[in-house]
């Protein structure tokens, strides 16, 4: 009888499919993989232990630098766990402020995630026709905030300033745009015959499982498990829009790409939806805090919907004006945990399309 | 939402009496009752989806707190378990065998803060190095520019 000997293949960290430095090494069986062990912390930069060094402020600019791609959905976690802690009210105009960035960033990362997946399987033109738009989104972040990624816009009890005049025709008129650009996608990569043979029925994953593993985000909902927690548990003012939880029903790499799709556009009717409201709604865009900030003692989890999953936030207060303790869920480094059984009895080509199908930020992995 | 969480409170607190509720409804658990406990929230209450673990470490009560966030997909409630464990002897079992999400979320609190999961599958560490000395999220851990 012909014997087959297992051999070890390292995926990285230096490699541009792992979206950053992550490595995974591979135990095969001719092309199966066996085994798959990741490896990550490359990126780690200790942000939970330097925020108990920082004052409650100081903290925001460090969450930006966790999820890069959605840096206004980071900012908002946090600002709104201490704001639980401390019984701030938000201003009305601050909190359409904060839904239409917010949404800004996750349309942002959706874009990115949709087009750097296409060119994980190998779609170049469906890679550069997302960043054409995303760099539109990033103009306009830019031009609100002051910085393209790093946008620090959150403040605790509002956000830093109010949007620039004209700034919000702006938005209006690439959202207008959007649904046809959406539609451009869909032509191109959605229904390419290639894109579907290589993400159809690849990388399934059954909808008990991925609750079980605490798994979120578009990689939960494309499994059909219908948990948005912008629906479920609406936190600032989600609940006065209309928009749709888009599901999945195989749970395999298709589902997931195309769930971040429609969900581009649930985003543009959110922040469609807000542009109207907001004309109604003038004021300040800050509340009165203390310059001093020093939340009572006592702790606060809080968590939001992100653009990769449930980011929450758990911040520990001593009475002083720095956390005692910051730690945060990561959406990004808890969908990573399954990735080994996930692989498992799939080919050596399929392991980018799994991988880049649940859209992770080496960033936030590593914290 | 809120009513919710306090009739489950209030049904927990008559069906077992060694846990303690506090004001924010945080559920406080001795840490030989948690395993038992666990399960019984995720058989019987719903709980079933482990978003968030993580660990506190408080030196001046010699103790580590563990806390636990479960939420409910079907009926969208959510509640914080917690219980601590000495500073000496920093072991508990781990919630893997009830809630797979578990796995990575261990490693990480064993990794940074140095408590042992007895029962984790895989209990190395996940973001250091190997060979790293140390547990950096303790506060009694020497590190350049840290809080006095």
């Amino acid at each position: 009888m012909l014997r087959t000997q297992e051999y070890f293949l390292n995926f990285g960290p230096q490699h541009p499919s792992t979206h950053g430095v992550f490595q995974i090494i591979l135990t095969l069986d001719g092309e199966r993989i066996v085994k798959a062990e990741p490896v990550c912390g490359y990126l780690h930069r200790g942000i939970e232990k330097l925020a108990e060094s920082r004052t409650y402020t100081q903290v925001i600019p460090y969450t930006d630098r966790m999820d890069y791609l959605a840096a206004m959905l980071q900012n908002l976690g946090y600002v709104q766990a201490v704001e639980k802690l401390m019984g701030i009210e938000v201003p009305e105009r601050a909190e359409y402020l904060r839904i239409i960035s917010g949404e800004l960033s996750r349309l942002a990362s959706h874009l990115l995630a949709t087009g750097v997946y296409a060119l994980d399987i190998g779609a170049f033109t469906g890679f550069l026709i997302c960043f054409r738009e995303r760099e539109r989104v990033m103009d306009l972040l830019e031009e609100l905030t002051g910085s393209r990624m790093t946008l620090s816009y959150a403040r605790i009890g509002g956000v830093a300033d109010d949007a620039p005049e004209g700034w919000l025709d702006k938005v209006k008129q690439l959202m207008d745009a959007m649904p046809d650009y959406i539609a451009e996608y869909n032509g191109l990569i959605t229904g390419n015959e290639i894109f579907q043979a290589r993400t159809k029925f690849v990388g399934q994953l059954k909808p008990e499982t991925a609750i079980n593993y605490s798994l979120s985000g578009p990689v939960l909902r494309a499994s059909g498990v219908n948990y948005d927690l912008r629906k479920v548990r609406p936190y600032g003012i989600y609940d006065r829009f209309d928009f749709e939880v888009p599901l999945g029903e195989n749970g395999d790499c298709f589902d997931r790409f195309y769930c971040r799709v429609r969900e581009m556009q649930q985003s543009v009717r959110i922040i469609q939806q807000a542009i109207e409201q907001i004309k109604e709604v003038g004021g300040p865009v800050q509340a009165k805090v203390p310059k001093v900030l020093k939340p009572p003692k006592g702790d606060v989890y809080h968590e939001i919907e992100s653009a990769k999953g449930i980011i929450g936030y758990y911040v520990v207060s001593d009475g002083s004006n720095k956390p005692y303790r910051v730690h945060v869920r990561r959406p990004s480094f808890i969908n990573l945990g399954y990735l080994d059984e996930m692989l498992r009895g799939y080919l050596i080509a399929d392991v980018v399309a799994i991988l880049g199908s649940i859209d992770i930020v080496l960033g936030e992995v590593d914290c | 939402m809120e009513d919710k969480v306090t009739a489950l409170v209030e049904e927990l607190r008559g069906k077992f009496p060694f846990i303690e509720v506090n004001e924010q409804k945080t559920v406080i658990v001795p840490v030989d009752k948690l395993l038992e406990f666990m399960q019984e929230l995720k058989d019987n209450y719903a709980l079933d989806f482990l978003t968030n673990l993580t660990a506190v470490d408080y030196p001046e009560e010699n103790k580590f707190e563990v806390v636990y966030n479960i939420n409910s997909i079907v009926k969208g409630y959510s509640l914080m378990v917690k219980t601590s464990v000495s500073r000496e002897k920093p072991e508990l079992p781990s919630v893997f065998p009830i809630w797979g999400g578990a796995n990575w979320q261990e490693r990480k609190v064993y990794d940074l803060m140095g408590i042992v999961f007895t029962g984790h599958p895989n209990l190395k560490r996940i973001l250091l190095d190997p060979n790293f000395e140390g547990h950096p999220l303790r506060k009694d851990f020497q590190w350049e520019g840290g809080r006095e």
